[in-house]
């Protein structure tokens, strides 16, 4: 409790008393950010896959993947925020319809279930048969188990995997969008809140997600072929790169509209929001967000997209790019979940927020969160290598 | 039927009998009986006992008491309102009285008639807590069950 | 006879008027009646609870607050309040100040000298066990739900503790309880209530500033107070239909 009273000294203005302790913190950032991730990359593994970028096809099971390894913990950092997280079970037994919450738990499931985990299976089916009959000992076992003891490989089958795998990624698509919309109507739906509350906080958080999933996949393709001293395919590489420019132009647009919608409509809120962004938020807003996450990236990748050959230098502009459009897609979702909560909403002060290093709610535990997904991904490139897939 | 289809089906199936069967077991019995929440949760909230007892209580044992608050300014006070929940005192009667406090410092008065802009004057009497008989406990002089009375 | 025939007509269609407007009212009555007080009631045969609260009255002696820390177990701690006292101060230049040191609970002390304040006044502020609450409509899993009486509770052996109500809730009423882990806010004392007793802020008042009572029964005297004062809720235009009903309450109030 110390810390709430350190707290109370720093408060600016008045805030209702029970606002001093921010509520949602470092934990519910990443959840957002995560889902992201997610989202971003099965939407680029489905642009190959459903709209026949065939430019794509050396990120397709890398980004469906990635998609699945960050998938498999994005819950973690939601239940691991709960007073009571043993209690989590109680969203899928009595979900409470008209929670946006509520719904989460399905729609993780579904997305999670339906699309990722069977369009891997049914992609991979064919491999992992003949895994299981290569392979000897352990691997032998595991791979059979992965079969599900289906091994009949016939080309009727084997033409089934295709179609089936092909109709998933079509539900995929919307799915990938209800998945990050629905996170973004999380939040802009809370109408105490006019930092959340806005009809484009679903297109923004969608479109950011874009934005991130395909810098994510963009990274994980340039460490997978350095780590595997790989000449990287850079025809490729620059379809990403465009890719990830029209995202970036959208979310920019989108987000710049939302401000100045915000702005210009300048509601009751508006004066405490106007002080929150010039105030608390300044650096992780323009400079963080906007600038160095946005601007600096989209005008990189513009200009590069007039660059022709020096692969060398695009290489190393494109990882610069990935990393702080990450960065900024992560200040992102801070600056709305935090921002959201530093300002009274009596519209006359602010409480503060420090970050620890430790503690349930600390960095560490952050950090936890971001790496366990990174080596689970490791161990799905282990697992699944799609480097060593058989020809067919 | 393509056998991974089949596959997968039974194990869609199984797992939602799974889910079907763990959301029986877990949900509470009384849920959903009034709204969706637990039934029973409305009566589990009724159960802690009130702690302010209300001033009829205390009337009866300190009739005196009540009678002579009721005859004056501070009547419109409870006298758990000065003297705090009346629940531990009462029934602590029989065996060791516990003393509910007996706030008689300048402050406490203070609360309620100290100088202040947002109280109206004709709401309530003012003093200036600093100026006013100054150093002295207003108990001295204000009877706080009869204000206008000397305390015995 | 030509005018008669206009009179005649004239008549007509006033009457048709009439007549279509009369169905137009009545028809449009049942939408419209949505725009009263809190009307949309669960209960139509049981108590629908609401509160009054005179601002006229409060004398800001913080006694609400402190009887609902004793009352319900609530942390004696700055920043967990069922209910608090909140002072308002405006200037003469315009400003305005708003204040609540520890809830009111050890009392308030004039900030600014006279000269300098236009208006000042207390603000006791709780749980509006709105009728339209937006917290019980996020709790995922119906851990806080609207009783049958129209109280906004919460079942503390079902909260997550995922926080989505406090977030929701306009008013700043909810906060974690240290001890037990789950959200906390007013009940409207719903373990009084239901034996016959006042909610706690109520019966330590001095001034009888905060009126109980039940909407749905027209002698209660909760209805007589509506219907003497010319009332208003707190945000009005977040359609939460609030259930607490302040007589003089200004536009600075948030
Ligand atoms: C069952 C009888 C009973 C009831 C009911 C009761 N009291 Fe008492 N009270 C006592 C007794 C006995 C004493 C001890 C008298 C003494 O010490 O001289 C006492 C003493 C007190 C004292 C003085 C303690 C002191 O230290 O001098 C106060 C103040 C008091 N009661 C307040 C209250 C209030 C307020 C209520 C109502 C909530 C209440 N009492 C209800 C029996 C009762
Ligand atoms: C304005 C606040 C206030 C109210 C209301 C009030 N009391 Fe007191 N009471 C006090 C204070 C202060 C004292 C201590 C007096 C002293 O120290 O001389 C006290 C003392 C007492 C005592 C101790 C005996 C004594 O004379 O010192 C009893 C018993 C008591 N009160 C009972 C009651 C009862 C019963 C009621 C309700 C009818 C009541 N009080 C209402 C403030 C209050
Ligand atoms: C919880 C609030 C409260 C507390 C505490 C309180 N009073 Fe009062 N007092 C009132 C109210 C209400 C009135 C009646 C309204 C009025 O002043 O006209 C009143 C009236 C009075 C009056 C008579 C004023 C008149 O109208 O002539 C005096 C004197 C007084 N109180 C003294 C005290 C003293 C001394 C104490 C401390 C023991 C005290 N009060 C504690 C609320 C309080
Ligand atoms: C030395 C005795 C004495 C003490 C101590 C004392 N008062 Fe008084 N008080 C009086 C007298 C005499 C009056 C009436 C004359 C006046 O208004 O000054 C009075 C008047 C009041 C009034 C009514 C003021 C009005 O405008 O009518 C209040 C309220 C009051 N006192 C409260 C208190 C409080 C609270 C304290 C403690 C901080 C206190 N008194 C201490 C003697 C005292």
């Amino acid at each position: 409790m110390q810390h709430l009273y350190e707290m109370l000294s720093k408060v600016d203005g008045y805030i209702y008393p029970n606002e001093i302790e921010l509520n949602w913190s470092i934990l519910i950032v990443l959840y957002p950010f995560i889902t992201g991730l997610v989202a971003g990359a099965f939407i680029l593994a489905s642009l190959e896959r459903v709209f026949k970028v065939k430019v794509l096809k050396p990120t397709y099971t890398i980004a469906l993947l990635t998609a699945l390894s960050f998938m498999m913990v994005a819950t973690l950092p939601l239940i691991s925020h709960l007073a009571q997280p043993q209690r989590f079970y109680e969203i899928m037994i009595t979900p409470h319809l008209t929670s946006a919450m509520a719904i989460f738990g399905f729609v993780y499931l579904w997305y999670l279930m339906v699309v990722l985990l069977l369009e891997i299976w049914l992609d991979y089916r064919r491999d992992i048969v003949l895994w299981s009959q290569e392979k000897t000992g352990v691997m032998k076992r595991v791979y059979k188990i992965l079969t599900l003891g289906v091994t009949d490989l016939s080309e009727s089958t084997v033409k089934w995997d295709d179609k089936l795998g092909y109709f998933i990624t079509i539900i995929g698509i919307p799915s990938a969008f209800l998945l990050h919309g629905y996170v973004g109507f999380i939040f802009g739906s809370v109408k105490a809140n006019p930092w959340w509350s806005t009809v484009l906080m679903p297109v923004i958080f969608l479109f950011s997600a874009m934005v991130s999933g395909i810098a994510l996949v963009m990274i994980v393709f340039m460490v997978v072929n350095y780590i595997r001293k790989q000449v990287i395919d850079m025809a490729c590489l620059n379809e990403i790169a465009k890719y990830l420019l029209i995202a970036l132009i959208l979310d920019f647009a989108l987000e710049g509209l939302d401000q100045v919608h915000r702005i210009y409509e300048a509601e009751e809120s508006f004066n405490i929001l106007d002080i929150l962004v010039k105030g608390k938020l300044t650096y992780t807003l323009f400079l963080f967000q906007w600038f160095l996450g946005m601007i600096v990236p989209m005008v990189t990748l513009a200009t590069l997209q007039f660059v022709k050959n020096r692969n060398k230098l695009k290489k190393r502009l494109y990882m610069m790019t990935g990393i702080l459009v990450l960065c900024g897609i992560f200040f992102m979702r801070w600056n709305v979940v935090v921002g959201g909560q530093l300002f009274s909403k009596s519209f006359y002060g602010f409480t503060t927020f420090k970050l620890h290093l430790i503690g349930s709610e600390g960095i560490m535990m952050a950090a936890l969160w971001l790496i366990l997904p990174c080596t689970i991904l490791a161990f799905l490139f282990w697992l699944l290598p799609p480097w060593k897939r058989h020809e067919v | 039927m393509p056998p991974q289809i089949k596959r997968l089906a039974l194990l869609f199936v199984l797992f939602i009998g799974l889910f079907l069967t763990l959301k029986y077991f877990l949900t509470p019995k009384s849920f959903g009986e009034f709204g969706h929440y637990r039934g029973l949760a409305l009566e589990e909230g009724k159960l802690k006992v009130p702690e302010y007892t209300g001033q009829k209580a205390c009337a009866e044992c300190h009739d005196d008491m009540m009678v002579l608050k009721m005859a004056n300014e501070h009547a419109s006070l409870s006298c758990e309102t000065c003297h705090g929940a009346g629940r531990i005192h009462i029934s602590s009667v029989d065996s060791v009285v516990v003393s509910p406090p007996k706030p008689n410092t300048r402050e406490f008065c203070g609360i309620c008639h100290a100088k202040n802009a947002a109280r109206k004057a004709d709401n309530i009497k003012q003093i200036d807590l600093k100026e006013h008989n100054k150093g002295e406990l207003c108990t001295k002089c204000h009877n706080p069950h009869s204000p206008w009375q000397e305390t015995k | 006879m030509a005018r008669d025939e206009v009179k005649s007509r004239r008549d007509f269609l006033s009457k048709a008027a009439m007549v279509a407007g009369g169905l137009f009212i009545s028809a449009g009555a049942s939408p419209f009646a949505s725009l009263l007080y809190a009307t949309e009631r669960k209960s139509k045969t049981g108590p629908w609870y609401g509160m009054g609260i005179d601002l006229e009255k409060c004398i800001g002696c913080g006694r609400c607050a402190d009887a609902c820390k004793t009352e319900n177990n609530v942390p004696r701690e700055p920043f967990f309040f069922r209910t608090w006292v909140e002072q308002y101060t405006i200037l003469n230049d315009g400003t305005v100040h708003v204040e609540s040191p520890n809830g009111g609970i050890d009392g308030f002390s004039q900030k600014f000298p006279d000269e300098e304040i236009f208006k000042s006044f207390f603000v006791p502020k709780m749980c509006n066990h709105c009728a339209k609450s937006p917290c019980t409509q996020v709790c995922p899993v119906g851990a806080t739900f609207t009783s049958p009486e129209g109280l906004s509770l919460v079942d503390p052996t079902y909260c997550l503790g995922c926080r989505y109500c406090v977030q929701a809730c306009p008013y700043g009423c909810r906060y974690i309880h240290p001890v037990t882990h789950v959200v906390d806010k007013c009940t409207m004392c719903y373990h009084r209530i239901t034996k016959g007793l006042l909610p706690a802020c109520v019966e330590v008042c001095p001034k009888h500033a905060k009126i109980f009572g039940d909407l749905n029964d027209p002698k209660s005297e909760l209805v007589k107070f509506m219907k003497d004062h010319s009332w208003q809720v707190l945000k009005p235009h977040m359609n939460t239909e609030p259930k607490v009903f302040y007589n003089q309450l200004r536009a600075e109030v948030r």
